[in-house]
């Protein structure tokens, strides 16, 4: 295939895998919705009917039923639609989120392939690259801490990052400028696209967790129905702490690695650049959290909110500082 | 790293007592003078200090970015100023043009450096002190510890010990038997781990200091076939640390053969560079031998102790100006500046002293792929590449001000409707070789042909490596106190009913209790162990995060494990932190 036609297929692979997590977010909030209620009014319903069955002509039992399903009323029609339409959602979403994810996957090898080079090279492939961080990230998470609920979460995000991206940064493929083409490209860039779809997804729990925590402290743990699929709070605040915890390392050698590059390719490895003091200015509030956790006490909603500050910060070094600030690091 | 089971109480980044329970400094009263000092130190080295002028620094650094800095754009902060009468002056008052050269932004980082060196230093030497006492003995009630389990078995006491200091030793947990029992410690490296990251952050600073301070930094631009010699003089711009001295200049010479920009041809990034080199010889000192270098963006050269970038490009357009007597009074290249990134095109001034007997003066604008504007009126570059020059000139003549003693920029005219004149009819449009005879026998200026200019930076940072080592230092310090946590393991054995021995094992990990303990009773019991035996708790083997009952029974037994069962006679358990007690146990004081 000529470098055309790959750049053409990766265009399309986007479409693609956007519908797709489209669909998953679809799947992963109906699970979370009525998953497991659904499931258990539909095993009662079968029970009822075992019921009715062994009445048999016993009218007053039926008359009965009837008179108890009448009065259940939107719980009854409930009942019907979850025995038509016994939608496994739990396994459609992780089943579409892995098909998006390998479709996602082949936009940026695809991209790669047409350009020669490290597929984030400019806005487009960045973001692009960034919201495949997220997803991998989520999937890991998933599969080792069983955080499937934080699936319409993070999907929402990615989907939103996606649009975003082919609406306002879209970029056909062509090589990059001189001072990105250096091996430091797949170092530094890609560290700071691990780290930033970790921080990404310990951002979701951490607002899950800002949710769940307030749902459980005003009405004895009987919160919404999203809500009561999710782990407790201090599940979530332990989850998002680990993710940090692996993030922030990245983060850190992200931030050195880009020194060093920086020496290499403009004369200085600290200028205090746009980019440079936001990705510092991030990488204080993410050591303030994780501090702020081990040692001051600050456990729970207020060490939450400096995760979620360390979390804007992070995502306006990315918007912000690209398109607000003029720096070395204006790529747009 | 995903493998590593990461509990949220124990995240390495443990602090010292003095930072475990800011609230309880007691405020002193009447202390004198010495008190309140010892006060305020305490106060400064809090962790809570510590946090709060971490955030200072990260708020102190946002105008940084948000403002034009002096350091990294100066011309554009003499924008700023200008066009912000009012605000301007009080912004730049505030030093927040100078952000991070500014007295209130070192006072923030210099405070919160003391800060961290007034906690970090007592608590590597305690962190030493501990690393070679002995393991603290053991709890009255191993039962209480979070993780225990007792059993019987046949062998003698003194067997069950000597056996549990075999296999802690083979897993390199440091043994102490005594009274009785065995007392074992292991997992130092997460608060030595934990100290490097900390240490390594002074150092970084101590490296960012000395770099400012020795070091040196200046631009210089030179265009195809000339030679730039490293003084003094020779720089467009110059910036010395401040124990910087003239001798330290390395006596190096660098010539520019020739420079090639390479473009995208075709499609929609048409006109994109794709690379810049810049093809020098220089000599590490003016004895020494020619060596060729490709110079080019991130790939410098070291010479003489210095790094040199390729910084920027640009075009220098030849030209031969002869005066009204028809002497050749000028035949240089002159560096033009770009007005526009994407097409290059670009503005400079030819000034012209030695012309006689009235100093002449050019200014010219280059267009390097000349077309004509969509409309038809304009000249436009329609690509950065040289294919097709032209340039148009504005002539002057009389005085260029050049001996009034004030410096001059080469790139704009001085004087222009007092000194300088235009001359009329003086506008032209020149391609290469051609010549255009001034009106009035004025003179002539001929546009011999394009050469380029690379613009190098020249940088001496004596810090750049220990600055470098200090990094990595701290990442693989944080690394690995987020990777390894202390564990203590606890073996006692004594005479039971029947003469068996009863031999109870406890452990107490920072964080939640892990499999290794599991391991260690199994290693113990030896293989003839019937199955796991009743273990006095259950301990669930690594609490999956998700759910949440074994962590919150984990949580309720530390605590009671801390209430109940503290070491008997150990100085530094006794202490009120040092991260001794379970910490799980440390609940919120909220």
């Amino acid at each position: 295939m000529s470098n055309a036609d790959l750049a053409n297929l990766s265009d399309k692979l986007m479409l693609t895998t956007v519908v797709m997590y489209i669909v998953a977010l679809v799947a992963y909030a109906a699970d979370l919705g009525f998953g497991r209620r659904s499931a258990a009014v539909a095993e009662e319903r079968a029970e009822a009917k075992v019921l009715v069955g062994a009445a048999g002509a016993e009218t007053v039992e039926t008359v009965d039923k009837a008179e108890a399903s009448a009065d259940a009323g939107p719980a009854a029609s409930d009942d019907a639609g979850a025995e038509r339409q016994s939608v496994d959602w739990a396994r459609l979403a992780v089943v579409l989120n892995v098909l998006g994810w390998a479709s996602h996957l082949g936009i940026l090898v695809t991209r790669g392939l047409a350009e020669h080079r490290w597929p984030w090279g400019n806005m487009y492939e960045f973001m692009t690259a960034l919201s495949f961080a997220a997803v991998t990230a989520f999937m890991i998470v998933a599969l080792r801490y069983k955080a499937r609920f934080l699936g319409a979460f993070v999907m929402a995000a990615v989907v939103i990052a996606l649009g975003i991206d082919n609406i306002w940064l879209y970029d056909s493929a062509g090589p990059v400028s001189p001072a990105l083409n250096s091996y430091w490209i797949a170092i530094h860039v890609t560290a700071a696209i691990i780290a930033t779809g970790s921080f990404t997804v310990a951002g979701a729990a951490t607002i899950l967790y800002l949710l769940k925590a307030r749902a459980e402290t005003s009405e004895a743990g009987v919160g919404g129905g999203m809500l009561s699929r999710v782990p407790s709070a201090a599940d979530l605040d332990r989850l998002s702490m680990r993710v940090t915890m692996f993030a922030f390392p990245i983060w850190t050698a992200a931030i050195i690695m880009g020194a060093i590059w920086a020496d290499e390719a403009w004369g200085r490895y600290w200028g205090w650049d746009p980019k440079e003091v936001w990705s510092f200015v991030t990488w204080i509030v993410y050591a303030a959290y994780l501090h702020a956790r081990a040692t001051a006490g600050w456990r729970g909603r207020k060490a939450a909110i400096l995760s979620l500050i360390g979390f804007g910060c992070l995502l306006f070094n990315f918007f912000g500082v690209n398109y607000m600030f003029s720096g070395m690091h204006s790529y747009a | 790293m995903s493998d590593i089971d990461i509990k949220d109480d124990e995240t390495g980044t443990q602090a010292p007592a003095a930072r475990q329970a800011p609230e309880e400094v007691p405020r002193p009263r009447g202390l004198g003078p010495l008190g309140w000092l010892r006060w305020g130190w305490r106060q400064l080295t809090t962790m809570r200090t510590a946090l709060i002028l971490l955030f200072l620094v990260a708020l102190g650094a946002v105008p940084g970015s948000a403002l034009p800095q002096r350091g990294q754009a100066p011309e554009k902060v003499a924008a700023y100023l200008s066009d912000h009468k009012t605000l301007g002056p009080f912004f730049d008052k505030l030093s927040l043009f100078d952000v991070f050269s500014a007295p209130w932004f070192a006072a923030i980082y210099i405070l919160l450096f003391v800060s961290l060196a007034g906690c970090v230093v007592p608590r590597a030497v305690k962190h030493y002190q501990s690393m070679r006492a002995r393991p603290p003995a053991a709890p009255r009630n191993l039962g209480r510890l979070p993780q225990s389990v007792s059993y019987e078995t046949d062998d003698a006491p003194e067997d069950v010990l000597a056996e549990a200091r075999r296999v802690l030793r083979g897993r390199r947990f440091r043994v102490d038997v005594s009274g009785g029992a065995a007392s074992a410690e292991k997992g130092y490296l997460g608060e030595t781990g934990n100290l490097v990251f900390h240490l390594a952050l002074l150092g970084l600073l101590f490296a960012l200091g000395a770099g400012n301070m020795f070091g040196y930094r200046g631009s210089v631009l030179i265009t195809e076939g000339k030679t730039f010699a490293n003084s003094l003089g020779q720089y467009d711009e110059f910036t010395p640390g401040r124990l910087f001295k003239d001798g330290d200049l390395a006596p190096f010479t660098i010539s520019l053969d020739d420079f090639k920009a390479k473009y995208e041809l075709e499609g929609d990034k048409r006109g994109q560079a794709t690379a810049f080199d810049a093809w020098i010889h220089y000599r590490d000192k003016p004895s020494g031998k020619d060596t060729k270098y490709d110079l080019r963006i991130n790939h410098p050269l070291k010479v003489g102790g210095t790094k040199v970038y390729l910084l920027g490009h640009g075009y220098a357009p030849k030209f031969t100006v002869k005066d009204a007597k028809g002497n050749v009074a000028f035949q240089d290249t002159v560096p033009f500046l770009a007005m526009e990134p994407r097409n290059l095109t670009s503005e400079g001034v030819i000034k012209v002293p030695d012309a006689e007997p009235d100093q002449l003066a050019f200014y010219a604008i280059l267009w390097p792929t000349a077309v004509a504007s969509p409309d038809g009126k304009q000249i436009v570059s329609a690509f950065p590449g040289a294919l097709r020059p032209v340039i148009t000139l504005s002539s002057f003549k009389g005085d260029l001000g050049l001996d009034s003693g004030t410096p001059q920029s080469v790139y704009k005219l001085e004087g222009i409707g007092k000194t300088l004149q235009p001359i009329k009819g003086g506008e032209k449009l020149l391609e290469p070789g051609e010549t255009f005879k001034l009106p009035g026998g004025a003179g002539s200026i001929t546009f011999d042909g394009m050469a380029e200019y690379a613009t190098l930076s020249v940088n001496h940072d004596p810090g750049r490596i220990p600055a470098l080592i200090a990094a990595v230092l701290a990442v693989l310090g944080v690394a690995t106190s987020f990777l390894v946590r202390r564990r203590r393991v606890w073996v006692r054995a004594g005479a039971g009913k029947g003469g068996r021995t009863v031999v109870e094992v406890g452990g107490l990990t920072l964080g939640n209790p892990t499999s290794e303990f599991d391991d260690i009773v199994a290693a113990l019991r030896g293989p003839d162990a019937p199955g796991p035996a009743e273990p006095e708790k259950a301990e669930p083997d690594e609490p999956e995060p998700e759910t949440a009952g074994p962590r919150e029974a984990g949580r309720e037994q530390a605590g009671s494990g801390e209430d109940g069962t503290e070491p008997q006679q150990n100085g530094s358990e006794a202490e009120p932190g040092a991260d001794r007690g379970s910490g799980s146990a440390t609940e919120p004081k909220e």
